[in-house]
Formats: C-alpha cells, sequence, structure tokens
C-alpha cells in the first residue's frame, strides 16, 4: 500500500515536473530564442504533437493502430478554412477560388461556418462525430488490430480522392489558403503570429494534462486492459467497444482541433496535409518517442519534424529514406519507443527490488495459515512449468 | 439449501457448429454450495457448454440462473448478472498490477464518470479478496510475472470481486504443483460454500479429492451424474474412459 502511493505519487511527480519544463520551453524559452520564422515553424511541430497525443491515447494506451488520423486534423482544418476564407471574403461575400473556378454561389453547407461560434464548436464536434459514428461501426462489430489499421488507412486515402474531386466547393488539389485573418487579427503581422504560436502550446499542454488524469485514472487503466485482454474485460462485464470508443473519440477530437491551429499557423490545408502520407507520419513520431508513455509522443512528434525540416532544408531528397530506417529501427530494436530506454532500466530495477521484498515476505505469510501462503507459489514459477496433463 | 433461488438451471442446451453438434441438449441443474465437477474426454462439450452459457457460444435451449434466462443476452450482461468464468490459459492484465486487475473487476457497475478520477482508496472487496487469494502482500506486482498457480488464482480472485454468483472454471489446476493443487482446491471450497460453481477438470485426484458432485459430458451428452462415487462406479463411463487410467487409476 505504501509503495503503491511513493511509486504513484513520484510518477505524478515526474507528469508535474514534464508539464512544467514543457510550458517552459513552449512559453518561455522558444519565443525567446527562436526568430518568428523558426517560431511558426515550431507551432506547426506543436500541431502535430497535439495529434500525437490523441494517438498516443488510441494506439499506445488503446491499442487502435489508426492510420487514419489525417482524415480528423483535415476535418478540423478544413472547418477552420472554412471559417477564415469566408470572414476574408465579407459579410455576404463568396470566397475567391469560388469565383475563379465556380458559378459564384456559396455551396449551403459552407453558410454555418460564417459564425465564428459555430466553427469553433465544428472544430471539435465534427471530427467527434465522425470518429464517434465510425468508431460504434466497428468496434461493435470486433474489427480489431490490423484489420482496423486498414480501414482507418483506407478512410484517409477515401477522404483525400473526395477533397480533390471538389475543385469548385473545396479547393481540390490546392485546397485552401491564402487567409488573410484570424478572428478578425491580421495573419501577416509577427505579433499575431506570435500569438498562434501560445495558442497552440497551451493546447497542447492542455491536451497533456487531460491524458495525463486518463492514464491516472482507473479508466487508464481499464483502457491497457482492453488493450491486452479484450475478451477478458467483456467477461468481468464491460462492453469494451465503449471504453475504445471514448479513446477514439477524444484522440479525434485533438487531431481536429490540431488541424484547426494549423490552418492559420501554416496558411493552407488541402488534400496534402490530411491524406495517407501525413496520416502515417503521424504516427513515425508517436512510434519513435514511445507510444505508450505521456510525453513520448509530443517528444517524437516533435524531434521527427524538426528532424525532417532541418534535413530536407540540406539534403532534399534524403529525408524519407532517413524516416524510413529510423522507424524500422525502432520498430526492431525498441518497439516501445525511445522512451523505453529509461523504462527498460526502471522495470529492471523493481525487478531487483521485488527480489529482495519477496524474500522478505515468506516469513510472516507463512503463519497465516487461512490464506494461501505465497511462498509455495514463489517457488511455483518453476513447478508450474511441469504440465499436469 | 435446495429451497435458495441462486442456482443454475440447463435443459436442452444445444451448440451447433456448421453441422457440427459440439452439444447436444445437456440439461443439469447445479445448486448453490455445490461444488459440480464437469468432466469428459477431450471434445466432449465441456468447454463449449461453458461458453454456451456465458453467451460466447450460440446456443439454443435454456439456460437460467436464478429467474433469468441467460441465452440470448451479451457476454457482458451476462458477466453483470454474475455469472464469471475463467479460461483454460490464464488471462490476466499482465501490465496491471495485483491490485488493478482486481479493482478493474470489481468495476463494472461504477458510473462512466467515476471512472475518470484515480483511485483513492482500496475497495474493501478488494482488499478483502487479496487477503482470500492469499496475493495481499503482492499487490503492486505486475501480473505478468506472477507464477503460474498465483494467475489462476488471481483469476478466481477477479470473479470474487466481481460479485459473481455461479463460478465457471476451466481446467483452474492444470499446470500445478501438487501443493498449488490443494490449495486451490482449499480455496474453490471455502469461496463455494455460498456460491454456486463449475468445475472443468481433467484431473481425476483433484476431482476426487473435492467435488461435491459430477457431470460426465460425452459427445456432447450427458452421460452420468451424481456423487463421485457413483459416477466412477457406473459402467457407460468406465467405458468411455476405457484406455484412459485416469478414472481407475
Amino acid at each position: 500500500m505504501r509503495h503503491t502511493s511513493a511509486g504513484q505519487s513520484r510518477s505524478n511527480y515526474g507528469a508535474l515536473c514534464g508539464l512544467l519544463l514543457g510550458a517552459l520551453a513552449l512559453l518561455v524559452v522558444a519565443p525567446a530564442v527562436l526568430s518568428d520564422f523558426r517560431l511558426s515553424l515550431l507551432g506547426r511541430f506543436v500541431c502535430y504533437a497535439i495529434v500525437a497525443v490523441g494517438i498516443g491515447l488510441a494506439w499506445g494506451r488503446g491499442g487502435m493502430l489508426t492510420l487514419g488520423q489525417g482524415v480528423f486534423f483535415g476535418l478540423g482544418g478544413y472547418v477552420m478554412a472554412f471559417h477564415l476564407k469566408l470572414a476574408d471574403a465579407g459579410p455576404s461575400g463568396v470566397p475567391d477560388f469560388m469565383l475563379l473556378y465556380g458559378s459564384g454561389h456559396l455551396p449551403f453547407w459552407w453558410e454555418p461556418f460564417r459564425s465564428p461560434v459555430v466553427t469553433l464548436l465544428g472544430v471539435i464536434l465534427i471530427p467527434s462525430l465522425v470518429a464517434f459514428g465510425l468508431g460504434i461501426a466497428i468496434f461493435r462489430r470486433r474489427v480489431r488490430g490490423a484489420y482496423f489499421a486498414i480501414l482507418s488507412q483506407a478512410l484517409a486515402a477515401a477522404f483525400t480522392i473526395l477533397l480533390i474531386g471538389q475543385q469548385v466547393t473545396l479547393g481540390g488539389f490546392n485546397g485552401l489558403n491564402g487567409f488573410r485573418s484570424f478572428f478578425g487579427f491580421n495573419l501577416y503581422d509577427p505579433v499575431n503570429k506570435r500569438m498562434l504560436f501560445y495558442i497552440a502550446a497551451v493546447i497542447l499542454l492542455i491536451t497533456l494534462a487531460v491524458v495525463w488524469q486518463l492514464y491516472r485514472s482507473r479508466y487508464g487503466e481499464l483502457l491497457i486492459a482492453v488493450r491486452d485482454q479484450e475478451e477478458r474485460v467483456r467477461f468481468l462485464g464491460y462492453d469494451p467497444a465503449n471504453i475504445k470508443l471514448v479513446a477514439y473519440v477524444l484522440a479525434a477530437a485533438m487531431a481536429g482541433i490540431a488541424g484547426a491551429l494549423f490552418v492559420p499557423i501554416v496558411g493552407i490545408i488541402s488534400p496534402a496535409n490530411v491524406g495517407v502520407v501525413p496520416s502515417i507520419a503521424f504516427l513515425i513520431g508517436v512510434a519513435i518517442g514511445g507510444r505508450a508513455t505521456l510525453f513520448g509522443p509530443v517528444l517524437g512528434a516533435i524531434a521527427v519534424a524538426w528532424a525532417q525540416t532541418a534535413l530536407s532544408e540540406s539534403f532534399p531528397s534524403f529525408w524519407s529514406y532517413f524516416q524510413g530506417a529510423l522507424f524500422v529501427l525502432v520498430i526492431a530494436f525498441l518497439p516501445a519507443g525511445l522512451s523505453s530506454v529509461s523504462l527498460l532500466r526502471g522495470s529492471w530495477q523493481r525487478r531487483q527490488r521485488f527480489g529482495t521484498r519477496a524474500g522478505r515476505m515468506a516469513a510472516p505469510q507463512a503463519d497465516a495459515a487461512p490464506s494461501l501462503p505465497s511462498e509455495s507459489g514463489l517457488s511455483g514459477i518453476s513447478a508450474g512449468s511441469e504440465t499436469g496433463q | 439449501m435446495t429451497m435458495n433461488a441462486d442456482y443454475l438451471e440447463l435443459s436442452d442446451v444445444r451448440v451447433v457448429f456448421d453441422g457440427f453438434v459440439a452439444v447436444d441438449g445437456v440439461s443439469m441443474t447445479v445448486l448453490q454450495g455445490e461444488l459440480r465437477f464437469l468432466i469428459g474426454p477431450n471434445g466432449a462439450g465441456k468447454t463449449t457448454l461453458v461458453d454456451a452459457i456465458t453467451g460466447l457460444a450460440p446456443a439454443t435451449g435454456s439456460v437460467r440462473f436464478g429467474r433469468t434466462e441467460l441465452i440470448g443476452k451479451k457476454v457482458h450482461q451476462i458477466a453483470r448478472l454474475g455469472v464469471g468464468r475463467t479460461f483454460q490459459t490464464a488471462t490476466v492484465f499482465e501490465e496491471l498490477t495485483v491490485l488493478q486487475n482486481l479493482d478493474i473487476a470489481a468495476g463494472a457497475g461504477r458510473r462512466p464518470v467515476s471512472l475518470l478520477r484515480s483511485r483513492r482508496a482500496v475497495p474493501p472487496e478488494v482488499e478483502q479478496t487479496m487477503e482470500t487469494i492469499g496475493l495481499a502482500g503482492l499487490r503492486d506486482q505486475q501480473a505478468g510475472v506472477l507464477a503460474h498457480g498465483q494467475k489462476q488464482w488471481l483469476e478466481i480472485g477477479m470473479l470474487l470481486v466481481q460479485d459473481a454468483r455461479v463460478l465457471l472454471l476451466d481446467e483452474p489446476v492444470a499446470g500445478m504443483s501438487a501443493d498449488e493443487r490443494t490449495q486451490t482446491g482449499e480455496l474453490l471450497r471455502r469461496i463455494g460454500a455460498e456460491r454456486t460453481v463449475v468445475v472443468v477438470e481433467h484431473d481425476m485426484d483433484f476431482m476426487r479429492s473435492f467435488a461435491s458432485s459430477v457431470t460426465v459430458l460425452h459427445a456432447g451428452k450427458v452421460l452420468s451424474e451424481g456423487k463421485v462415487a457413483q459416477v466412477q462406479a457406473d459402467p457407460r463411463v468406465q467405458e468411455v474412459y476405457l484406455g484412459h487410467a485416469e478414472v481407475t487409476s
């Protein structure tokens, strides 16, 4: 008991320190040392990191290999882009590309996004509702593992095809771009670009705090149980579909928010930002950083995105080979990601400690006659291996 | 005891997979306080029968727990009604601790919102069960590093905190040492007094020591039923087990 609370408070303390350090790095250090250009680049990476937090929740803790987070990222991004285009066009105006390619009539489903409130709600609710519908259909039918991964990947592919086909209403292959203002703030003003970075950084910290609480909660334990033994959880009286659904919807909402932040920070949303390739790229950072840990996905996502930018600045055609090699190396040698290096050490230390603890425990346990003495249980590791049949 | 409503009553249960009849019209009644052993040669339909009771295998006929019909209900609904089971291979949540395993098992009735909070205190039924199954000293140990026998006890413990009224145990002592078997048998006796326990087992010594009654299945049908001695004396049972030294040894 004492051991639990000590161990828990130690990990709580670690997570809190991590959050504070992250806040310090993002909100104080980065704006002080980085140029406006680099800061806006970091803002883009922060968007990827928000997606990564969600993937860590759904994949690392929930076992759902989501190869299609680009869909939710795109839904959030396009919803935000609708609003920015409409705001730029004026109170009853029509976005410029529609005048160029189409009849100049605004489709009815663009109309609601003139409202900032509807837009902000839509950024969160549309990806969540889509994920909810998909999740119910998928998890109730017990689709999981590789089948789930392929299905989510196919969704991302279908989503891009849909977007490319809508030249007149969604900008087709070019997507939506050329935004001039963000809720009334001029996007060409460096001060406002900094503000966008701060918003993204704070939202990243909030998502981390939310996920941290989930990991500490009973739900977090339940999610691990579902990941490792879904059928067993069913026999305990839970419906695993609902448990997975919560993580999947939250991950989708996070991706949607990230997409919405991406639009003003980067200035474009197009099929190339939301399709199969970016969906896999989201995942690589999470895998490399350590999918089941709290900070691994964030650090991995930012590191991979940073490496991509740095390397493709110097070796434009070299990056994808490097990315592939890194992915293969991590999966082969560190399946739990780079943060598992410290985890491995921790579990080794625990094992050492347990060895001595168990030795001390055997004696008082044997006195308690009516309970099953665990001394035989401990020696039973070897005894149990001879089969009884 | 026979007046109690907590009993399991099967009548004419059939399970058919693609034309193959795995369970062929089984009827039996298990009362509270009984330690019923379900034996039979391989392929007799023992595990399939347990699957049928717990909603895993599609079945026809009737399985009643007290006044509730179980056939047609979903796995997690049946579990919530108080029918719990274990599996041939111990399935515990290996990355979670003993305490976390039991806490999850105790929590199926928790309101969704309460799941979002962390555990402030160990629920009393979890505390008590850790003592009952003898794992109180290992509460913070990851279940994955437990010995085989301890994992089986943890599984049985999960059924206890789940407050299962009917326990269906699929080969609980397979792979256990002699000491562990005895301890498991005594554990089943203690917890079985106020529950309905069905044990699928191959180990005949274990059955003789702990069974209060036995049902023999053969080719999906009930071949014989009664006290251990009665069943052992039944010539049909001896015939089925001919060549299987287990029943006479």
